[in-house]
């Protein structure tokens, strides 16, 4: 139950982050994005304000044998430079500088109700389910 | 073209370092949206709870800050057609390439994974790209 509500909450300071950051206004992404034309590099201070917190924090962390709530760390742990990270790195950012919203933003949007965010969001669940069906066939069932 | 906002755009990082630190020290997990949200459709997921507690969290923040901060939220330009493209090739992107904005752009480059930043640099670029013909190019 513990776990349950610490990632709610979470959830909701991320949503509050993403908004008053202006990732959730996708004419600020593509300005972002948009080193051509009238520039915003409002978002890199969102990225580097984030990082400023986190990355100091992550080292710090290190000295901790568990998390508080679970046994213990899910950290990632492929290394190496594939196909795979290239391709779909790829086909977020085309997503990504297209539609203006990034999935975090796109799920807060979503509370809005504006038809572009329920469009963009549906379509990209769409993708997320079809990748996890795609990976259930790839691997035989245990 | 739009408003530079160093100053919220700041304070919104911080908040998102905050809840990413929270989730990675309480729950022992990366703040990574697409891979939390993804998750939750696999076949095999056993903990599905904490991963829909998080989307949940998500979209009631977006209620109260709607409510608080309309001004924040917008429509996308695109036009419909556009944004079901957008919106597969972000969903199916993610998870290919395991991660998005935060899971690799923030919490990935701050653990200084050497994956991540060459995640951050390819997505970064190719939006750009993306950017460049959408708004610079006739037709």
């Amino acid at each position: 139950m513990g776990r349950q509500l610490t990632a709610f909450l979470a959830g909701v300071l991320f949503a509050a982050g993403l908004a008053v950051g202006g990732m959730t206004n996708p004419s600020k992404v593509i300005s972002f994005l948009d080193f051509f034309g009238g520039w915003d590099p409002s978002l890199a201070f969102v990225m580097g304000g984030a990082v400023l917190v986190y990355a100091p924090l992550y080292s710090f962390s290190r000295r901790l044998r568990r998390p508080l709530l679970e046994e213990k760390f899910f950290l990632p742990t492929k290394r190496d430079i594939d196909v795979r990270l290239v391709v779909g790195a790829a086909l977020f950012g085309f997503g990504w500088g297209l539609g203006g919203f990034c999935p975090g933003p796109a799920l807060v949007a979503t509370a809005s109700l504006a038809s572009s965010a329920l469009i963009f969001t549906s379509a990209m669940v769409t993708g997320m389910v079809a990748f996890a069906v795609w990976e259930g066939r790839r691997t035989p069932k245990q | 073209m739009t408003e530079f906002t160093p100053l919220a755009s700041t304070i919104g990082g911080v908040l998102i370092g905050v809840s990413s630190i929270l989730l990675l020290v309480l729950n022992g997990r990366i703040a990574g949206i697409s891979g939390i949200v993804g998750g939750i459709f696999h076949r095999d997921t056993e903990d599905r709870w904490w991963r829909a507690s998080f989307l949940a969290g998500l979209v009631v923040g977006g209620i109260a800050m709607f409510a608080t901060m309309p001004q924040q939220f917008a429509p996308s330009p695109m036009s419909t057609m556009w944004l079901v493209v957008a919106g597969l090739a972000v969903g199916v992107g993610t998870r290919v390439g395991g991660g998005c904005t935060s899971g690799h752009g923030v919490c990935g480059m701050s653990r200084l994974s050497r994956r991540s930043f060459v995640a951050t640099m390819v997505f970064m670029a190719v939006g750009a790209l993306t950017v460049f013909v959408t708004q610079h190019t006739p037709g």
